[in-house]
C-alpha cells in the first residue's frame, strides 16, 4: 500500500526533516506515527499525499510514483487517499451534507452518486441528523467526524490523518478513535500522527517513532513511549 | 467538462463577484476607465489616419518635360514613366493644356495672359502619384533622372513633415494602448488576488480532495471575463453617444469629413469587448498560479 525506500526530506531553507526513512506499510493496517514536535512526522504526513515532495529516495502509495508524479496526476492520486487535519478544514458557509458532497463534486461525480454516497458516510459518522446543520452549530468532535466522513465519500484505499484528535477533549477523542477502528475494520489502511498517549497504549497497533528524521522504532504492537 | 460542471463555474465567478461587492466595483471601474481611454483613443487614431490618407492621396509630383520635345519623344516618356513599379496615377497636361487651365484660375484677370498663345510659355507636364504616397519622394528621385525630364516639383517639406507626424500618431498611439492594456491588466490580477485570497482555504481543501487546477482556475477565470466584459458596457455606451453626436453636429463645420458611426463605432465597441474579456480572463491567471501550488 505505502512504501519508502531510503527517503530523505532537506527544505529549501536548508532544515532537514527526514535522513533515511524506509517503511512498508501494508493493506488493511493501522498504523500510528509517533514522535517529539519537529521530529519529521508531518512531513512523513505529507509526503504520502503529495504536499510535499521527497528530495531523495523513492515513494509508492497504492501504486503511484509520487517521486515521479507529474503535477497534473496529483489530483488522482489524493482521489484514492482521505486526508484529516486537527483543524478539520471545513468550509464554514456550507452545510454539513454540502462539506461532504464537495469531495465528490470537484471530481464531477453524476449528482445521484453524490446524494447516495452522502447519506451512506453520515450514517457511517453518525451525523445524519447534523446533515443541513453549519459546522460551526457543531461541536469540535462532531466537525471531525464531518472532516472524516469527507475524506471517506470517495471510498478511499487509505485515509492519512494528522492529529486528528489534537484540538479535542479525551471523552470525544475516545468517539473519534473509535470511528477509526470501525474504518479501519471495512478494510481502510490508515495512517495517523498523533501525540495522545493514552490512545496509543490502551489500541496496541503498529506504532512507528519518528525522532531526528529516522524511524526510531518500528513495533507490532506497540506503546507510545514519550513523556507527554 | 460536463455542462452542469460549467454552469457551477460560471455561478461560482458570479457569486465571487457579489461577494466581494467593493473590490469588483473597483475593478470594472478601472476596466471601464482604460476602455474608455482605449476607446476615445482608438476613435480619434482611426480619424487621424482616415485624415492623414486623404492628405496623402493627394501627394502628386509635376513632372516638367524639357522644352523643345517631340510628341512622340513624350509619348516615349510617359511610357517609361510608367513602367516604373512605384508609380500609380500618371495624367499628361500638355503646353496648351496647362494654358488653359490656368486661365481658368485667373478667371477675371485673364487678360494678364493675352499674348502668351503665340509663345507659350508653360512645359509639357505629366502629374504623377505614387503608388504609396509615403513613396514619393524616392519616386521623384527616380524620375528626374529620365533623361528627358527638366524638373520634378512636388511639396517636399510639407510631404515629408506631414509624413513624420502621421507616423508618430500611429507609433505613439500603439505605446498608450499597450501601456493602458497593462495597467487594466494589472489592476484586474490585483481584484481576482484578493478574491482568491479570501478562498485559499477553499483552494487548499479542494487540491486535498483531488480536484484538478483547471476544476479551481474556471470560476475565477469567470469572474475575471464578467470583470472585463462588465468593464466594457459604459465604454461602448459613451463613445457610441458621443461619436454620434460629434458626426452630427461638428460635421460640415470643418473641412475634414468624420468616419461614419457605421461601421467604425461598432468595431471599436468589438475590440473594447474583446480586449475587456481578454485582460479579464489573463488578469486572473496571473493571480491563481500562485495559489494552486499545494
Amino acid at each position: 500500500m505505502i512504501e519508502m525506500h531510503d527517503v530523505w526530506k532537506t527544505y529549501p531553507n536548508g532544515a532537514v526533516a527526514l535522513q533515511g526513512v524506509s517503511v512498508r506499510i501494508d493493506k488493511g493496517e493501522f498504523v500510528y506515527v509517533v514522535g517529539p514536535s519537529g521530529a519529521g512526522k508531518s512531513t512523513f504526513i505529507k509526503l504520502m499525499y503529495r504536499e510535499e515532495r521527497p528530495s531523495q529516495g523513492s515513494i509508492f502509495v497504492n501504486g503511484f510514483n509520487i517521486e515521479r508524479l507529474k503535477e497534473r496526476k496529483i489530483p488522482l492520486l489524493r482521489r484514492q487517499i482521505g486526508v484529516v487535519f486537527q483543524d478539520f478544514k471545513l468550509l464554514p458557509t456550507l452545510t454539513v451534507s454540502e462539506n461532504i458532497a464537495f469531495a465528490l463534486e470537484v471530481i464531477e461525480a453524476p449528482k445521484k452518486k453524490i446524494k447516495q454516497r452522502t447519506a451512506e458516510v453520515l450514517e457511517l459518522v453518525g451525523l445524519s441528523e447534523k446533515a443541513s446543520a453549519l459546522p460551526n452549530e457543531l461541536s469540535g468532535g462532531q466537525q471531525q467526524r464531518v472532516s472524516i466522513a469527507r475524506a471517506l465519500i470517495n471510498n478511499p484505499a487509505v485515509i492519512i490523518a494528522d492529529e486528528p484528535t489534537g484540538n479535542l477533549d479525551p471523552e470525544t477523542s475516545w468517539d473519534i478513535m473509535n470511528l477509526f477502528e470501525e474504518i479501519n475494520r471495512r478494510g481502510t489502511t490508515i495512517v495517523m500522527a498523533t501525540h495522545n498517549k493514552e490512545i496509543v497504549n490502551t489500541m496496541k497497533k503498529r506504532v512507528l517513532a519518528v525522532e531526528g528524521g529516522r524511524i526510531a522504532r518500528d513495533e507490532r504492537r506497540g506503546v507510545y513511549g514519550y513523556e507527554n | 467538462m460536463k455542462i452542469s460542471t460549467f454552469a457551477r463555474h460560471g455561478r461560482e465567478g458570479f457569486r465571487n463577484l457579489s461577494r466581494n461587492g467593493w473590490m469588483t466595483f473597483a475593478s470594472i471601474s478601472s476596466v471601464t476607465i482604460t476602455l474608455l481611454l482605449l476607446g476615445v483613443f482608438l476613435i480619434l487614431a482611426y480619424n487621424v489616419q482616415l485624415f492623414s490618407q486623404q492628405i496623402e492621396d493627394q501627394v502628386e509630383m509635376n513632372v516638367l518635360v524639357k522644352d523643345g520635345t517631340e510628341r512622340a519623344q513624350v509619348l516615349e516618356l510617359e511610357r517609361q514613366i510608367k513602367s516604373l513599379p512605384a508609380v500609380g496615377e500618371v495624367t499628361f497636361v500638355s503646353k496648351e493644356d496647362g494654358l488653359q487651365q490656368l486661365k481658368e484660375k485667373l478667371k477675371d484677370n485673364q487678360e494678364l495672359l493675352n499674348g502668351l498663345e503665340s509663345e507659350n510659355p508653360l512645359p509639357d507636364k505629366f502629374i504623377v502619384k505614387a503608388k504609396n504616397p509615403t513613396d514619393t519622394g524616392y519616386v521623384a528621385e527616380k524620375l528626374s533622372a529620365l533623361p528627358l525630364v527638366e524638373k520634378v516639383n512636388y511639396a517636399k517639406d510639407t510631404v515629408e513633415k506631414l509624413f513624420s507626424v502621421t507616423k508618430f500618431v500611429r507609433n505613439s498611439g500603439a505605446v498608450f494602448v499597450v501601456g493602458l492594456s497593462f495597467l487594466a491588466l494589472f489592476l484586474i490580477s490585483n481584484t481576482i488576488k484578493v478574491t482568491i485570497f479570501a478562498r485559499r482555504r477553499e483552494i487548499e481543501i479542494m487540491k486535498l480532495v483531488g480536484a484538478t487546477n483547471w476544476f479551481i482556475r474556471w470560476p475565477f477565470l469567470f469572474e475575471g471575463l464578467l470583470i472585463g466584459l462588465f468593464g466594457s458596457i459604459l465604454p461602448i455606451l459613451l463613445l457610441g453617444i458621443g461619436y454620434d453626436y460629434l458626426v452630427r453636429k461638428v460635421a460640415g463645420v470643418m473641412l475634414f469629413t468624420f468616419a461614419p458611426f457605421d461601421p467604425l463605432v461598432y468595431s471599436v465597441a468589438l475590440i473594447l469587448v474583446g480586449i475587456g474579456a481578454l485582460i479579464g480572463m489573463i488578469g486572473s491567471m496571473m493571480s491563481i498560479s500562485r495559489f494552486l501550488r499545494v
